[in-house]
């Protein structure tokens, strides 16, 4: 229960205050503008896009400004901003094999058509602290550039299935379920629970899709495919009958391949796990298609009983502004609440005393 | 259209400068910002799903002569749409469309090709050669 209390507005005024000089930090030190935290921070940016479920690199940078770092933060007061604005529609669905690739990689072809590219990663740098950036200067040198392949860069996940070997994706075109529009109710479709895990909570994600690799429902993954790179969005407006090109975003999509063994409808494939997110997130986009194939285990026969498995409680826990809002409202008042529980433990201790006094 | 959605209102301006000055216009809608929702499939290629939202501003004008524009661009950007909105109407005025195309569009496009060609060549460089050649399959 909750009661209005007064008298917090001149401490509240305050503490706002404080906070705009602590976010302000050392008046020396020149201001950073949401512009550099766009440029220079560009995956926390990505992160806060993701988690926010909005697409605009720019709001994201200033809410990483405003929340002073914290993402989660941040992501929150995305999502709050998004509520102020209409929605003009819904796109049509990515093309991600359209997609202009600055990173492809595979860990079950070596030698896939279109080839790997690496991309601008941390992969394989030796995680040493770089005393360099320390002392703010110099540009970095030219990254070395090569000849564009123009080869064709088809889906791993498309030459097994040519082969047999991969189960084919629903050839389904009903309108997804969006639970920014209605609530989440189980058991949730995959459109939803694709929309869920997009917009889950990277770590909740991570330690999910980690808990499977360690045999908590695991299915042993390969990651089929990660690509990274811009791609254009089609919408088609009310006014309009054609689509239009909106213009490009980019995308971290992740396609995970499992074993399944068989049922007694389907003969013995792969399957896949599938993760997509806006910006570069591939950690992200990874946990997501591990988690993504766990939820998908009760289909395959495969059970439930591990907690990546459980829908209800994957998908209730994994948005980290809903799990933010419920954990942090402890901090709010609870005065009248507590008042009774003390009553209550007081009764409880006074009867138990009294037992045993006699 | 695609071109002028990734182009920034002060680069359509500046390529602008040495045509004539634009008829005047009406704004019959906005400019106003909003959120599209950005779908993607399951597994790629799968049953359509909500991934999350993404700022477009869309802007519709109507010329002196009747002619109506529209412009929706991903973004924030509301003088981008505007100016967006009178060049697709002006685009279907055949005094305005080849100058336009000429003088905005063409270097607007090459620009935006080159950019993507950085992306590319730069990506190309961090292309794997494995040493051994055997087609795994």
């Amino acid at each position: 229960m909750y009661v209005a209390t007064k008298g917090g507005e001149r401490a509240i005024g305050a503490a706002h205050a404080w906070l705009e000089e602590v976010r302000r930090g050392d008046p020396a030190q020149p201001e950073i503008t949401a512009a550099q935290v766009e440029q220079q921070l560009g995956l926390a940016v990505d992160r806060v896009m993701a988690e926010g479920s909005c697409h605009d690199r720019g709001l994201a940078a200033l809410a990483v400004k405003q929340s002073r770092g914290d993402l989660i933060e941040a992501a929150f007061l995305l999502r709050a901003y998004r509520t102020t604005l209409p929605r003009f529609g819904a796109s049509l669905p990515l093309d991600t094999n359209a997609m202009v690739l600055s990173r492809r990689i595979s860990a079950t072809y070596k030698d896939l058509p279109g080839g790997q590219v690496l991309g601008p990663t941390f992969d394989y740098t030796h995680r040493l602290l770089d005393f360099r950036l320390a002392a703010a200067g110099a540009l970095p040198g030219g990254a070395p550039q090569g000849e564009p392949d123009l080869a064709p860069t088809p889906r791993v996940t498309e030459l097994l299935a040519q082969d047999g070997l991969m189960q084919r994706e629903a050839a389904e075109e009903a309108e997804p379920g969006d639970l920014t529009r209605q609530p989440l109710s189980f058991p949730a479709d995959r459109p939803l629970r694709l929309q869920a895990l997009a917009r889950g909570d990277e770590g909740f994600l991570l330690s999910l899709g980690y808990s499977t690799q360690r045999g908590y429902g695991g299915n042993h993954p390969f990651v089929g495919e990660i690509r990274m790179g811009e791609i254009a969005v089609e919408f088609v407006p009310e006014e309009l009958c054609f689509a239009v090109d909106l213009g490009d975003i980019t995308v971290t999509e992740c396609q995970m391949v499992n074993q399944f063994k068989g049922s007694r409808t389907e003969p013995p494939q792969f399957t896949r796990g599938y993760g997509l997110v806006f910006g570069h997130g591939e950690r992200k986009a990874m946990s997501m298609a591990l988690v993504d194939r766990a939820l998908r285990s009760p289909e395959l026969g495969e059970g439930s009983e591990a907690p990546a498995q459980q829908q209800e409680f994957v998908l209730s826990h994994c948005d980290n502004v809903e799990a933010t809002g419920f954990v942090e409202h402890l901090k709010l008042p609870h005065y009248v609440d507590f008042q009774s529980e003390l009553e209550n433990v007081r009764t409880m201790r006074a009867a138990v005393m009294k037992e045993r006094g006699e | 259209m695609s071109v002028l959605a990734r182009a920034a209102a002060e680069d359509i301006v500046r390529h602008l400068a040495d045509l004539p000055p634009l008829p005047a216009h009406r704004r019959l809608r906005g400019p106003e910002t909003g959120l599209v929702m950005v779908r993607g499939r399951a597994g790629g290629d799968g049953a359509p799903f909500n991934l999350g939202e993404m700022t477009v501003t869309r802007c519709s004008v109507r010329m002196e002569d009747g002619t109506i524009g529209h412009a929706h661009a991903a973004g924030r950007d509301q003088a981008q749409a505007e100016i967006a909105a009178v060049l697709d109407a002006l685009m279907q005025q055949d005094a305005w469309r080849p100058r336009l195309e000429a003088l905005v569009i063409a270097p607007l496009e090459a620009a935006q090709a080159e950019r993507r060609a950085a992306t590319a060549r730069r990506a190309a460089a961090t292309k794997v050669e494995f040493f051994t050649m055997t087609q795994m399959r």
